[in-house]
């Protein structure tokens, strides 16, 4: 009898963890950020080339810190969502230009529209320091400048209602 | 045949010498070149599935290869480029996972197979030992034990 259960205990074992491998997604990175300082930066605003805007300029305020680029497909399926955020006034997301060409990235704000308080312009240093891998990416930071949530990929509709949209008005009531 | 041999050899060898991927050497001197790619080698391209930045042209693996060339020059030791990759990008930029409470079981998992598949073996071995001598003839033929 124990012959035959044993293995096939063991065969159970292994199709629960094969099963559970499958609802993972191996670009979920945990960000080692959450709960930690925003990285300081300082760099240019795009369309404005000696205007310097730094990650300390929005201490005291809940802001959604957006990396994109216009090379980025998935990022134009992010801009609608954005836009409405953007319209619904309830945070204002800063615009970080990933790796990307100037007048490329005016014309996308041109055509699509501008749901960005300020878009600055990012060679690759500051992503970097953000521990960004790939656009788009959000991350969420209080007040206190501390980043409290990462949003891998493109935002959709429902993860910033269920999501991040709570976690905002968390980070505003907080003094 | 000897040249032959040498030939295949040759180029059997050639993989592993590894070409560098970027255009040209990141630093002059071999001994910092050696340390460069060896810093590459333990890091992780993020966006490419399971390649090192030193295996990957990906323009991420290229910032991070930047990175680390830049650091060497500012004079940080290897742990301090590391930590710093690890600070931003968590573990999982290390192409080697250390070894913490969350790998342990990940590290002890093939030595523990290795050892479990032995007992096994011994048990079954000892067991058979301590049969009757005569016993094998009532075993059909092809059937297993």
């Amino acid at each position: 009898m124990w012959r035959f259960l044993i293995p096939m205990a063991l065969f159970a074992i292994l199709v629960w963890f094969f099963n559970q491998g499958l609802g993972l997604d191996p670009r979920k990175i945990p960000s080692p950020l959450i709960g930690k300082p925003a990285p300081e930066f300082s760099l240019p605003v795009l369309g404005e080339k000696d205007r310097m805007v730094a990650m300390s300029d929005f201490r005291g305020q809940v802001v959604l810190v957006n990396v994109w680029g216009s090379w980025c497909v998935a990022c134009r399926e992010e801009h609608q969502v954005l836009l409405g955020i953007a319209a619904s006034g309830a945070v204002p997301i800063i615009g970080l230009d990933w790796k990307d060409q100037d007048a490329d990235a005016e014309n996308w704000l041109r055509s699509l529209g501008n749901p960005y308080t300020v878009t600055l312009v990012d060679e690759g240093r500051a992503a970097i320091n953000f521990g960004v891998y790939g656009a788009p990416e959000s991350f969420l930071i209080d007040k206190q400048g501390i980043i409290i949530h990462k949003h891998t990929g493109p935002i959709t509709w429902e993860a910033w209602q269920q999501e991040i949209l709570p976690m905002v008005v968390k980070a505003k009531e907080a003094t | 045949m000897k040249r032959f041999i040498a030939l295949f050899l040759l180029l059997a060898y050639l993989p592993a010498t590894g070409w560098a991927i970027d255009q040209q050497l990141a630093f002059e001197d071999p001994a910092w070149q050696s340390r460069y790619e060896e810093l590459n080698a333990g890091l992780r391209c993020l966006v490419c599935q399971n390649q090192t930045i030193a295996d990957s042209n990906a323009s991420l693996a290229v910032d991070l290869r930047g990175q680390v060339k830049e650091m060497m020059i500012a004079g940080k030791t290897d742990k301090e480029i590391l930590d710093y990759m690890v600070a931003r990008y968590g573990n999982f930029v290390r192409f080697q996972p250390p070894v913490n409470n969350e790998t342990i079981f990940l590290w002890a998992a093939p030595a523990v197979m290795v050892l479990g598949g032995l007992l096994i073996a011994l048990s079954i071995v000892r067991r058979r030992s301590n049969l009757p001598v005569g016993d094998e003839d009532e075993t059909p033929v092809g059937g297993d034990a």
